[in-house]
């Protein structure tokens, strides 16, 4: 369990970072955390020529409140420190209430937010609430810098829009407005494992505690983030009651996902604990929204 | 003085452990050292028509690469390490090779081996190797390996039966005529690995001037390994020494005599005249290292009406995998314990081991018990459902009574001599489980509450016996130093279980010193040389009696001399504190570094016939190895929806004799418990139908970790077995053995109203989920 050789490269800053991307294009790899990366390497799944450390450049790492009540968060910002951070706390508590979800203490301590999201394991917590918070990702090249929001930057597993000379730089997450709730679900076989199905709810109610809007997003069960979105129509403009959370669970879980076999577990498991999480979260989210 | 056996006395090796001063193997490093990679096999079953390593062999920074070709007369399958069953019974040997020569018979097989500089520089010029496979069919499941018309594994045998043996007791048939309930049922356990915390490595190193070869190894049983070295080299015992230094882990896998690499490694270290290093990663762990527990049986019970037992029956297929180097071992094991701690007058069992394509099976921590118990429990508890009987009654029924040991099984232990019970006295240690459980207010009051409030809470509570200490025997040499310190020397090995403390603690009481002023040396073969190695819970009843009468030999050479400088008689000497003292006269004493040194006398006449120093070498050998006893209780709640388990509570009560240190015993428990509950819950090696292994890493297969671990609450009781001086029984793999009935039983038991039953294992959520749907449960 030995890497093959790479030609490494530990640049300083996001400009020279940038141009051995642009560089080597599809032969290089960034290497952020390294907890998902360094495995595929000393498994041999990933091979690439080329490796750009991005964990010498200081900038690339930071939380800083937004103007609107938003955050915005470095790419290489450690999980840890966002787990700890108070800005995340107060403004972000879907994340907040996350990050401790991830993996190991030891993994996050490592690990970063924007390799998390960059990696796109359809399992991962940080790809599926990026979508439920309708979050935005700045993605930097030598030709410039575009914004793409979450619900357009995931295309499959491991896939994302990102181009080869690009560098996912910054993940911004917008206020949540009044009377929104979230929650986050999941069962993991242990704490620290890939969930075996996860979900991420947000929603907002009207004035009169009628659902607005609701974002519900799985993880886990298909190629990616997977939107709930016939269970989220199903309760538009509905007074939430037991029964209608019910059937929004069984809507997303019947309708909405169609998730696959694996050593750990069935399809038909994984579609009976979405129904389970998709309740109970939707459940915590509203009790959270009527504040 | 105080005694020091059976005191919690921390451990004598933990300071260098946890600060990273202990040498394992990975830590030996050599001038000029080299590094192996192998070339494993992808597939499970193929025949190889070619191999090119010429482009491997000329990647830059590699020294050397060899196939089984390359091997020439020195290619020779591995030895047997077991010895063959009496004449009757049908048993096919066919022992695991260094390098695959004309098939491969498992995913992992070595097929050839690469010598670099680094062990990047062998990695990547293993891909280089080419091999051209001709693609067999598979032999992926026990099931139908036996049919006549599977693949052969070895296509010299006529089918894929390894070993067929049938074992009796009293009259089986005749007593299911007149039982008056019959319970049937299929038992289905699949397989797990041991995952020791280190992996596997070999360090060799041949001395071509001084003739003379090295070798560190993670071995369980360094003797044998350098006796096998020693014949297969050519070479006299005294030229190889073998060094087990500490080892993470070992749980059986690391007993197997001369694995591929441990034949390899040395023999490239010869040819070359260098030293090599191999250290197994995790990949290799789950592909290279044995694993055990595939066993499928058609189960019977035969009961009065009244829950005595009048019989048990079970046919059962045993996958040996691949090759079968360990005999019956495992099967035999099943067997000594699917009657578990009951009188059974009637037993009938027949078992066929079958080679498939997967990893060869050996004895991981457990060797077949945990397939017996769960056999006989699952049958008890479906029994006792039957009959409407409380699951603890039944069993008090039908303990082995106190007065009837030594209890004689009359069928054959995996020595392929009698089974005997030693000693025991089982009601009192399931009184005691019952008791710290509050069996009775759990099942009276407890749960009926918490039922109300719609939780889904169980309780289970198993018996166990372990057969424990077998022969043939372990030696030790004790000597004491002008400095007043103890050396310790013996063969067994050491695998974490503490020997450096509990061995000591022996030395300590018999010689009237500090535990901390006794050095053990362990599995270093120029050190001590005879021995068998650490295994089988061996080592508190056979190494630890053989200290025991080594350190009386020296006590006695040490009252002797002292009597004659103290001009004293012997009686009235007493050790204590490092001095030979006169009882009750202290100013009269001398130390007993002083006392070595007079005893090696630099000038001077000696007496004839006296022996230098203060030491002596002795052996123990049991007479027959010592049963066990144990009761694990456990109440667990089921989340109905999620199917996710939570352990409220664990209690394990165990006789295992005289105990050295309560310490150490309850580690040796507490591990034991986790690895039982990775057995029943979380670990399985998941084979698809071309035996390729689907989760061969710590991502994917499920150890149990501190988190899935409950606080364990420990009970000791103490009968000693008649059998060896201390009266110590094993311990070693008790805590694991009992584990998947536990879960079995308490899970049933938390959902009353429902009629399921759990008659396989590993567990998972989603099997319970399937089971437990089937019920309608949680919807």
């Amino acid at each position: 369990m030995k890497p093959p050789p790479f030609e490494y490269y530990n640049p300083r800053s996001l400009d020279e970072a940038l141009s051995h991307l642009a560089e080597h294009g599809y032969d290089a790899k960034i290497l952020a955390g390294g907890q998902s990366l360094v495995p595929m390497l000393n498994f041999r799944l990933a091979q690439p020529a080329v490796l750009v450390d991005l964990n010498k450049i200081a900038d690339l790492a930071y939380i800083q409140a937004g103007n609107s009540g938003g955050i915005q968060v470095g790419t290489m910002t450690r999980h840890a420190q966002v787990e700890r951070d108070p800005i995340i706390a107060e403004r972000a508590p879907l994340i907040h209430e996350t990050m401790p979800m991830i993996a190991t203490s030891q993994i996050r301590s490592r690990g970063t937010f924007g390799g998390s999201i960059a990696h796109a394991d359809p399992s991962a917590e940080l790809v599926a609430i990026s979508v439920a918070l309708e979050g935005k990702f700045r993605l930097r090249s030598q030709s410039g810098e575009r914004e793409v929001p979450a619900t357009d930057f995931f295309l499959g597993m491991f896939t994302t829009q990102l181009e080869p000379e690009e560098i996912l730089v910054e993940a911004s997450f917008p206020s949540l407005p009044p009377g929104t709730g979230w929650a986050i679900e999941e069962i993991a076989r242990r704490p620290h494992d890939f969930a075996l199905v996860g979900v991420a709810v947000v929603v907002t109610l009207h004035s009169d505690q009628r659902i607005q809007n609701a974002r519900i997003v799985f993880l886990s069960v298909g190629d990616g983030p997977v939107v709930a979105e016939k269970a989220a129509e199903s309760l538009r403009d509905q007074a939430p009651s037991p029964n209608l959370l019910r059937a929004a669970a069984e809507i997303a879980a019947a309708e909405d996902i169609d998730p696959s076999n694996d050593i750990h577990a069935s399809a038909d498991y994984r579609r009976h604990l979405a129904k389970v999480l998709t309740r109970q979260a939707l459940e915590t989210a509203i009790e959270r929204a009527k504040g | 003085m105080k005694k020091s056996i059976g005191e919690r006395i921390k451990r004598n090796e933990d300071p260098r452990l946890l600060t990273g001063r202990a040498l394992f193997v990975d830590d030996v490093q050599l001038a000029g050292m080299l590094h192996a990679a192998f070339l494993r096999s992808d597939y499970a079953h193929a025949r190889i028509k070619g191999i090119d390593a010429s482009a491997a062999r000329e990647h830059p920074g590699v020294v050397a690469v060899f196939t089984a070709e390359d091997m020439g007369e020195d290619w020779a399958p591995g030895p047997s390490n077991v010895a063959p069953p009496p004449g009757d019974v049908v048993f096919h040997s066919r022992t695991h090779v260094p390098l695959a020569k004309d098939k491969v018979r498992y995913v992992g097989e070595p097929i050839a081996v690469v010598v670099a500089e680094s062990r990047y520089i062998a990695e990547d010029a293993v891909e280089d190797i080419f091999v051209d496979l001709e693609m067999l069919d598979v032999v992926a499941d026990l099931e139908t390996a036996l049919d006549p018309d599977a693949p052969l594994v070895h296509d010299d045998l006529d089918s894929n039966l390894a070993a067929h043996l049938i074992q009796d007791k009293g009259d089986y048939q005749a007593a299911r005529a007149t039982a008056d309930v019959i319970v049937t049922r299929k038992i289905d356990i699949d397989r797990g690995a041991a995952a020791a915390m280190e992996n596997r490595g070999v360090v060799a190193d041949w001395d071509e001037k001084g003739q003379q070869l090295t070798v560190w190894d993670t071995t369980q049983a360094p003797i044998p390994i350098r006796n096998g070295l020693a014949a297969r080299h050519g070479l006299s015992q005294s030229q190889v020494r073998v060094i087990a230094p500490f080892i993470g882990g070992g749980f059986g896998p690391k007993i197997l005599l001369h694995y591929p690499e441990e034949i390899m490694i040395p023999w490239i270290s010869i040819q070359l005249c260098k030293p090599i290093k191999w250290i197994e990663d995790r990949r290799e762990n789950f592909h290279a290292t044995t694993q055990e527990r595939r066993q499928v049986h058609e189960a019977e019970m035969l009961l009065t009406r009244e829950g005595k037992i009048l019989g048990v029956s079970h046919t059962f297929l045993h996958d040996t995998g691949a090759y079968d180097p360990y005999g019956l071992t495992i099967p035999l094991n099943t067997q000594s314990h699917a009657t578990g701690g009951y009188h059974v007058p009637n037993y009938h069992s027949e078992v066929k081991v079958a080679f498939t394509n997967k990893m060869i099976t050996t004895p991981v921590r457990g060797a077949g018990r945990p397939q017996g118990i769960f056999l006989v429990e699952r049958l008890l508890d479906i029994a006792a459902k039957e009959l409407e009987m409380d699951p603890v009654e039944i069993r008090k029924l039908n303990f082995i009574p106190s007065e009837a040991f030594p209890y004689e099984r009359e069928i054959i232990d995996q020595a392929f001599s009698p089974l005997i019970f030693d000693s025991g006295n089982y009601q009192p240690v399931m009184d005691k489980a019952v008791e710290t459980i509050g069996y009775h207010h759990f099942i009276n009051e407890e749960q009926p509450r918490l039922q109300a409030e719609g939780k889904h809470v169980g309780i289970g509570i198993t018996p166990f016996v372990e057969t424990t200490g077998v022969g043939p025997y372990e030696g030790a040499r004790i000597n004491i130093e002008p400095s007043g310190k103890i050396n310790v020397a013996t063969g067994v090995g050491t695998q974490g279980q503490g020997h450096f403390t509990s061995f000591a603690q022996i030395v300590a009481d018999q010689l009237g010193v500090d535990v901390g002023d006794v050095n053990l040396v362990t599995g270093d073969s120029t050190e001590f040389h005879w021995g068998t190695g650490t295994f089988a819970s061996r080592g508190a009843v056979v190494a630890a009696n053989a200290i025991n009468a080594s350190a009386k030999i020296v006590r006695e050479k040490v009252l002797k001399l002292a009597s004659k400088i103290l001009e004293a008689p012997e009686e009235e000497l007493e050790l204590e504190d490092g001095y030979v003292r006169v009882a009750d006269i202290p100013r009269m004493s001398i130390s007993l570094g002083d006392l070595a040194a007079e005893a090696n006398p630099l000038r001077g006449a000696v007496e004839p016939g006296t022996e230098p120093g203060l030491e002596a070498t002795a052996y123990f050998g049991p007479q027959y190895g010592a049963a066990a006893f144990g009761v694990h209780a456990m109440i667990i709640e089921v989340d109905p929806e999620t199917m996710m388990i939570d352990i409220k509570r664990y209690v394990v009560a165990e006789d295992c004799g005289t105990i050295l240190n309560p310490l150490i015993l309850e580690g040796q428990i507490h591990g034991g418990v986790a690895m039982g509950i990775g057995n029943a819950y979380f670990e399985q090696l998941i084979y698809d139908e071309n035996a390729q292994l689907l989760n061969a890493s710590l991502a994917d297969y499920l150890v149990p970790t501190a988190c899935e671990i409950p606080t364990i609450e420990v009970e000791h009781l103490e009968t000693r077995s008649p059998l060896n001086p201390l009266g110590t029984k094993g311990v070693g793999e008790a805590g694991t053995i009992p584990v998947p009935s536990l879960f079995a039983q308490a899970i049933e038991n938390a959902f009353p109203d429902h009629d399921f039953e759990i008659l396989e294992m590993p567990l998972s959520p989603n099997k319970l989920f399937e089971i437990l749907h089937k019920k309608e449960v949680g919807q």
